[in-house]
């Protein structure tokens, strides 16, 4: 997947997390939390998801990564690289 | 012969789940959507484990613990279980508090408490917003030194009613007192006041049963009337389960059992190290409770005025060892109106709780343990009268249970209803790293307790367990051989 893939597969699990939440205009490289109403459950969640599609393993310890789009989609970049998008 | 309950059932499973309170519900919902294999074993009959409820005769369902959940259950149903558990959520609107210092109805929410504490309470708005601030920007891993007691002392110095208000309630919903630490009222404190409280619209019953239809569709084996004896390690890796004399086998284990059974007596000490067990042994269980049910006749009605929830004193001031006394000062009424359950027969009935000690009621011979809910309930029904005028002629049924049957029903030691003291919650994410593939989820440490609390900490747990599963999956050398 190339970068802009990865940020798709990222809007659409927040998309399934935060039905409620317009992510239209979600700026990259600002924190998620002082975007969405998000707290600790809501990242479980995006792990648990990447995990389930891309068998990609995010340990507790790099949670703090994926505080924003922009360095969520760097940490996941070398990880996905060679992985194939599923459709959702 | 006796019917054999696992009839069917594998020999080998990614994941057994043993218990199906809140968190093991939840945990075994969460990986069988994961796409594992999923054994959820229950020794009751019912599943839901203290998230349940019983029949009796005239159309009366009393529901045990749903008494008023945060607003977070909105979410953790619509995302771990299905959108119909989610919508079925509902405000509370009327929370009262009867007691020699005060008499007041509220919303319980944030906007509502500001008003209070401000407004009848005379306490300066801004300490009141620098305690919302405070209590709010609390975590569970934060510093524990700090008790409840102190935290208020350190806002409200003197103000034994500014503490009732803000302590009794939390008390009812975790069994937290003001000895606890600071973080774990102000955590379960925060999840109230950000939206009020919330109900179950259908009742406990219609829950578990939409909860076990989502299993089902996920593929998971559930099975009830399933006693689990024994969780067997070898070589440091959990390896399975004996249940009802039958050796299952899995690469992971979860038990929702009491923490201290989980690992004293499932797993037995031979297999852990020493200092763990000592750890173990050394984690306090949270109290237990008394509670009184009643039902109304079937043309009797509570006018709605009276509330949903009634924190109601005669005790002078708000003390823990007042609270847990056999001399029973403190009650708290839950009423449940005909809307509690829309679909069913138009009924009343409330439920009265009280906290107590096991050991108040375990030493009762038998005719003194029948004598104490006698007067239980008769000192309950002269409680509740002020409330609900000509109570004692509107009845159709009554009674009472006790830590005792707290006990029976979920084995937990000491009948403990609301799990462990916080030390329990490091014991119980330990484990893991005593036994590879065995974890606990449960109420441990009051801020993983109640309804919200115990079906995070489940997904949390499911999290660690899917995990491993996964890692273990590309190791040959793993227990993966067992099929999959």
């Amino acid at each position: 997947m190339t970068p802009a893939d990865i940020r798709e597969v990222v809007l659409e699990i927040l998309a399934d997390i935060a039905p409620d939440e317009d992510l239209g205009d979600l700026q990259d490289a600002s924190p998620f939390r002082e975007q969405l109403e998000m707290d600790s459950m809501d990242f479980l969640d995006i792990v648990m998801e990447l995990r389930k599609r891309y068998r990609v393993q995010i340990p507790e310890e790099d949670y703090p990564q994926l505080v924003s789009m922009e360095s969520t989609v760097r940490y996941l970049e070398p990880r996905l690289r060679e992985v194939e998008r599923v459709p959702s | 012969m006796p019917k054999d309950f696992l009839k069917g059932a594998r020999d080998a499973y990614d994941v057994i789940v043993v218990g199906s309170g809140l968190a093991g519900l939840t945990a075994a919902n969460v990986l069988a959507r994961q796409g594992r294999s999923v054994l959820l074993l229950e020794q009751h009959y019912k599943l839901g484990g203290l998230a349940t409820w019983f029949r009796r005769p005239g159309g009366h369902i009393f529901d045990v613990s749903l008494h008023g959940f945060p607003h977070g259950m909105v979410k953790s149903c619509r995302r771990y279980w299905t959108p119909e558990i989610a919508k079925a959520i509902v405000p509370l609107r009327r929370v009262r508090f009867d007691n020699p210092m005060f008499s007041l109805t509220t919303t319980y929410d944030r906007e509502d408490f500001v008003r209070l504490l401000v407004d009848q309470f005379q306490v300066p708005q801004a300490t009141v917003r620098n305690f919302f601030e405070t209590v709010r920007g609390m975590n569970f891993y934060d510093d524990q030194s700090l008790t409840t007691g102190e935290l208020f002392a350190r806002f409200f110095p003197g103000r034994d009613d500014v503490v009732r208000l803000l302590m009794e309630p939390i008390t009812y919903a975790n069994g937290s007192t003001l000895e606890d630490p600071a973080i774990a009222y102000g955590i379960v404190f925060s999840n109230f006041m950000a939206k009020g409280v919330y109900t179950f619209e259908g009742g406990t019953d219609r829950l578990v049963t939409l909860m076990h239809e989502e299993l089902l569709r996920n593929g998971a084996d559930v099975r009830i009337h399933c006693d689990v004896q024994r969780i067997h390690v070898e070589h440091g890796r959990v390896n399975g389960v004996t249940v009802n004399g039958r050796h299952i086998r899995a690469r992971s284990v979860v038990s929702n059992a009491n923490l201290k059974s989980t690992v004293l007596q499932l797993v037995g000490d031979q297999n852990l190290d020493p200092q763990f067990v000592q750890e173990t042994q050394a984690v306090r269980l949270n109290n237990s409770s008394t509670q009184v049910y009643m039902a109304l006749l079937p043309d009797a009605r509570v006018e709605e005025t009276t509330g949903d929830l009634l924190f109601s004193s005669t005790a002078p001031a708000f003390r823990t060892d007042l609270l847990l006394s056999r001399d029973i000062t403190s009650r708290t009424f839950s009423f449940y109106y005909p809307r509690t359950r829309p679909e069913g027969r138009p009924r009343c009935l409330i439920v009265s709780s009280t906290n107590a000690r096991y050991e108040d009621w375990a030493s009762l011979s038998e005719s003194e343990y029948e004598d104490a809910k006698q007067d239980l309930i008769r000192t309950t029904l002269i409680a509740l009268e002020k409330y609900v005028p000509g109570i004692g002629e509107k009845l159709d049924h009554v009674e009472a249970s006790t830590p005792r049957t707290f006990e029976h029903y979920t084995r937990h030691h000491l009948g403990s209803s609301f799990g462990t003291k916080f030390e329990g919650l490091k014991v119980s994410r330990e484990l893991p790293n005593q036994v590879r593939g065995l974890y606990h989820a449960g109420s441990v440490g009051i801020i993983m307790s109640g309804w919200l609390g115990a079906m995070n900490y489940g997904v949390i747990v499911a999290n660690d367990v899917d995990s491993l599963l996964m890692a273990s999956s590309r190791t040959p050398s793993s227990v993966g051989s067992a099929p999959a």
